[in-house]
């Protein structure tokens, strides 16, 4: 399938990317182009130009930054961020995750912005954002903002960002206790995921707060606040029996879809079961955090 | 309005320069304009792994891919790792093994093979698994796709 005919551009600044998308008629940033190439090809996007921003200078970068937080540029490939050692080092689960997204070839050219901007709710790595608590800073015609990943998907495929914006770079706080990830798919998408962040007292004995979001199975990552609940100022010995009570409540608030990954009950539970393996990692790794 | 743009670049070695139009593939840019037909379109959706191409060493689908985007950059083909007068040693692998049925998905599989060889010469069972994961055979089945690669492994740590 080819896509139809559009103009392309290669700006070299955010602000004639930014300038150029606003331009009349229909303009929208491509950069991997393994989300909206394959919409193009299928007709279901029809644009008039596509705004190449692969060519502006500054965007792949992963950083610690002078606040002791991570930031990781929009245009970072899946495998440029598995492979990077300050995420491999700070973050080893969002390096693991990004190994496994898709497979080897998306992995080279799909960036974690592009996969944010989408808004698939089959993705992994919006639910690891949400968990870590991250902020996206958007670059448009009125100036800059800051969204927090739980807040940027609103829909299936809709995020809160204008047309004109351009996603620059993604920034969390240097995790303060064991991040853990898990999923469960059919195929290259996940069915259900569950992200997990601990902060952990300096003793590395006690959970001082714990986010958790499950992914895939609404329309966005969503926050089991019940069990965020149960687990703060837990002893990381006994977090696997807090989230044991907990669970049947939290589970029973999350909204579920039935779709062709799985009826709503049966992916609830796999929401459980790779919530509770979570714990079991994190528990272990607890111990000896930081490495 | 169709835009057209000049390219060019490394085509198996070869500098190809060529007008393409921005909307168009890689894909069809390689087999309809430039006459090389090894690399094969399957699913046209980055899933199967049988239009794998190299970009400066790496592999992409090429089904998925704007030919505009290879601007100054290499591509290898199917035909780029194959010897004019017989095989690589890789297709010798995967016929020495029985790797290939309708041999519709090998040419994915051989460039696939080739971008993890050439960065990790002496790959794991696992290490294998997880790169080959992205590429699939519907007739032949995996364990002896599986098996010709690491045959290569252990030939390269025997040497």
């Amino acid at each position: 399938m080819l896509p139809s005919p559009f103009q392309f551009e290669r700006p070299s600044t955010i602000a004639d990317a930014v300038r150029a998308v606003g331009d009349s008629g229909d303009g929208m940033f491509y950069a991997g182009g393994t989300e909206l190439l394959l919409a193009l090809k299928m007709r279901v996007i029809r644009i008039d130009r596509l705004i190449d921003i692969k060519g502006i200078p500054g965007l792949d970068c992963i950083a610690v930054n002078g606040m002791n937080e991570i930031e990781i540029g929009a245009r970072c490939t899946h495998r440029k961020i598995s492979g990077d050692p300050v995420i491999r080092e700070h973050v080893p689960a969002l390096a693991s995750l990004c190994a496994e997204v898709a497979n080897i070839r998306v992995r080279n050219v799909g960036t974690i912005g592009g996969n944010l901007c989408f808004g698939e709710p089959h993705a992994d790595p919006p639910t690891m954002l949400a968990a870590l608590n991250a902020r996206l800073v958007l670059e448009g015609s009125r100036g800059t903002r800051e969204v927090y990943a739980d807040d940027f998907i609103r829909s299936e495929m809709e995020t809160v960002r204008e047309p004109d914006e351009l996603l620059r770079v993604i920034v969390f706080p240097r995790p303060a206790g064991p991040v853990t990830y898990r999923r469960f798919k059919h195929g290259e998408r996940p069915s259900v995921n569950v992200a997990m962040a601990w902060s952990l007292n300096p003793g590395r004995s006690t959970i001082t707060s714990a986010r958790v979001r499950v992914g895939a199975l609404g329309s966005r990552p969503q926050p089991l606040t019940i069990v965020e609940g149960a687990l703060r100022n837990v002893a990381v010995a006994e977090a696997r029996r807090a989230i044991e009570t907990a669970l049947p409540a939290a589970l029973d608030q999350l909204e579920v879809n039935a779709d062709r990954h799985g009826g709503a009950d049966y992916k609830r539970h796999l929401a459980g079961v790779l919530l509770l393996r979570n714990a079991d990692e994190a528990i272990i790794a607890g111990g000896s955090w930081p490495k | 309005m169709t835009q057209v743009l000049a390219i060019s670049f490394s085509l198996n070695g070869k500098t190809i320069a060529v007008d393409v139009p921005a909307h168009v593939l890689l894909i069809d840019l390689i087999r309809d304009r430039l006459g090389l037909r090894g690399t094969k379109r399957s699913c046209d959706m980055e899933v199967c792994g049988a239009c794998t191409v190299l970009l400066d060493g790496e592999p992409i689908s090429s089904c998925t891919t704007l030919a505009v985007d290879v601007d100054r950059r290499a591509v290898t083909t199917i035909e780029g790792v194959t010897p004019p007068d017989g095989l690589s040693r890789i297709q010798e692998a995967f016929v020495l093994h029985g790797g290939l049925q309708c041999g519709f998905c090998t040419p994915g599989f051989i460039m696939a093979v080739t971008a993890l060889l050439e960065t990790t010469p002496h790959p794991t069972d696992a290490e294998i698994r997880h790169y080959l994961d992205g590429n699939l055979c519907r007739c032949t089945g995996y364990t002896k796709i599986f098996e010709a690669v690491k045959s290569l492994a252990r030939r390269q740590d025997a040497a």
